[in-house]
């Protein structure tokens, strides 16, 4: 899996509490089952008119956020149903980060299967990232956020983290346990 | 500890855990449907590439598979998508694949219960955030993303960090036209869709004693909705009864300790619980049906995991019996074992004679698939679980949450209704 350790781009201000998987892809993409590709269904409904045209006033459309790869949102995103194609999307249109006061258990996993980190911020700092207009740095090493000559720190499961510094994924992480695994099996034969 | 910390210090070969621990659980069952299950095969073929070994599964006995959020196919891509299932399921030789007409079928959280798929003191995962259900028979159930199940599907284990739990207690029996949705409904309410982020919620108290295994189940389904881990409940004679009935043996349920800690009990008066609607958009989005009245509908759908099992059915038809809708209505059985017990019943009779749409079972209009989603603008009562902006349809569309009796109260009368006002 890709390696995440430094981000730096302008972030994605989406100020809307418990947006749920559905919104950040819709059912009627569920079906396909590529992993790669779903950055276009992205926000869907939000994103585009029902003829395909895109909503001018929706945060994605305007070309300023083209480049971000840090999306700053409400608390309880990614709520719902526990589809990974919501994960997938938000990769394959380019969020490496996501910010928010707090995030829904499943999509929360899910972030870590697929190269995205998830950043649980205390409410007021992210509503304070959102507003910065220059370029973000979040440096995962150091668990650092530096924006608008401030820095700070945020928190994460050192397993988390290792897995997105080294691009493991969970079948890479058992592997490494083999061991453990295989005295646990000896130890707990039936 | 309590029966979550129990479950899964047994399944990970520990004496005792405390919440935030990491462990490494063995899995009892697992479960994929038309929607993960392609997902997770995508996942399968992915790690091919990378050189990992998939051609065999962790125990194909343990694994079943379920047909229901686009079945019966809604078009190509679904049909295609069933096909894959099959392909997947002969392969690797699973042979419990609920086939959609081939006998019994449905959705999977019913299915679960109705065939005894999974048994008390087990830990089961599913490809569905709504596996929680299943923690109402006193097993650990929660929900997984595609890479983990299709993790688990190979190995048969996974670890989870040990929630701590909420405890929930009910006392006293449930009113008159009170259900076990309003129930959860109210405590989705007051705590908020992120009330038990990461946290499990178990439900006790004289209230759940009372309370029958299916409407138990409505409480462990909508846990989902505040956020939990899981929900659980302890397993009693009725369980263990109703699991008899469906032919399971040999399993060895667990039960917390007389000292279990919570990290926090809500305690509620069943005689204090009056019945309730989610108004849109949010499941915590509560008010007594009483203040929203009046509110025109233009459907009332009965139907999902949450709101169509047999005594679901059996609410619904008390209040239709020789009656007539006055907008669309649409019941929808969650299995169809429950669709045939309320055939033999006379409950399909009534739903008919009402002009009532009965279809085959299927998540189908609950997630806004097929069969009933809603237009533009059009507002609808329904036994389901979640009602954010499009859930059911159209963007624009209004879902209402509520039990089977307030859904049918208001199918009579085209009005958000309560059913002590009929």
């Amino acid at each position: 899996m890709e390696r995440i350790g430094k981000i730096s781009s302008i972030v994605t201000p989406l100020d809307r509490p418990n947006i749920d998987t559905d919104q950040i892809v819709p059912k009627q993409f569920l079906k396909l089952v590529q992993r790669t590709g779903f950055g276009k269904f992205l926000f869907y409904d939000w994103r585009f008119e029902p003829n395909g045209t895109p909503k001018k006033e929706f945060v994605l459309n305007d070309p300023k956020y083209t480049s971000s790869h840090i999306l700053v949102t409400g608390e309880n995103f990614g709520c719902g149903s526990s589809r990974e194609h919501a994960a997938w999307a938000l990769k394959d249109y380019g969020f490496d980060a996501i910010i928010a006061p707090s995030f829904a258990d499943i999509f929360y996993n899910n972030c870590f299967k697929n190269a995205i980190l998830p950043i649980s911020l205390d409410k007021k700092l992210s509503a304070d990232i959102a507003k910065s207009n220059s370029v973000v740095g979040i440096d995962l090493k150091s668990q650092t956020i530096t924006y608008d000559d401030k820095t700070i720190h945020f928190e994460i499961e050192p397993s988390r983290k290792k897995t997105l510094l080294e691009g493991l994924d969970d079948i890479a992480i058992t592997l490494q346990y083999e061991s453990d695994i295989s005295d646990f099996e000896k130890a707990h034969r039936l | 500890m309590n029966i979550t910390e129990k479950i899964l210090a047994r399944a990970s070969g520990k004496t005792r855990v405390v919440p935030d621990d990491i462990v490494f659980a063995n899995v009892d069952k697992a479960m994929i449907h038309d929607v993960s299950g392609p997902g997770v095969i995508k996942v399968f073929d992915k790690l091919k590439k990378e050189g990992i070994q998939v051609d065999k599964l962790w125990d194909p006995s343990k694994i079943w598979v379920a047909e229901d959020h686009f079945v019966p196919s809604a078009e190509k891509i679904s049909a295609e998508n069933i096909v894959k299932l099959s392909k997947f399921t002969k392969q690797y030789g699973i042979e419990k694949h609920f086939k959609y007409g081939m006998g019994q079928y449905g959705i999977c959280h019913t299915l679960s219960h109705e065939e005894a798929l999974v048994l008390p003191g087990e830990v089961y995962v599913g490809g569905d955030s709504h596996t929680n259900t299943s923690g109402a028979l006193g097993t650990f159930a929660c929900g997984l993303g595609h890479t983990d199940v299709a993790y688990v599907l190979l190995y048969g284990k996974i670890w989870f960090k040990v929630p701590e739990t909420l405890y929930f207690k009910l006392n006293g029996k449930l009113p008159q036209n009170v259900m076990a949705k309003d129930y959860i409904l109210k405590i989705i309410g007051d705590i908020g869709t992120d009330g038990a982020a990461y946290a499990a919620m178990q439900f006790g108290g004289t209230g759940i004693s009372e309370m029958s295994v299916e409407s138990r189940l409505t409480l462990t389904n909508m846990t989902t909705e505040a956020g939990a881990k899981n929900g659980i409940i302890e397993p009693d004679q009725k369980v263990f009864d109703y699991l008899a009935q469906r032919g399971a043996k040999n399993y060895s349920p667990i039960h917390g300790d007389r000292d279990a800690e919570f990290a926090k009990i809500y305690e509620y008066e069943a005689s204090d619980l009056e019945p309730l609607v989610a108004k849109p958009y949010s499941p915590e989005n509560i008010a007594p049906v009483r203040d929203v009245s009046g509110v025109d509908l233009d459907k009332s759908y009965i139907g999902s995991c949450t709101g169509a099992k047999y005594e679901d059915l059996e609410a619904a038809a008390r209040i239709l019996k020789s009656r007539k809708v006055k907008i669309r209505t649409e019941v929808v059985p969650a299995a169809i074992s429950i669709y045939k017990k309320a055939m033999e019943n006379g409950l399909i009779s009534i739903f008919l004679d009402a002009g009532v749409t009965v279809g085959p079972p299927t998540c189908g209009a609950c997630c806004g698939a097929h069969m009933g989603v809603l237009a533009k603008d059009e507002v609808c009562i329904s036994t389901t679980n979640r009602n954010f902006p499009g859930r059911m349809g159209h963007i624009e569309s209004k879902t209402y949450l509520a039990s089977p009796l307030v859904a049918a109260a208001s199918a009579i009368t085209g009005k958000i209704t309560d059913p002590r006002d009929l």
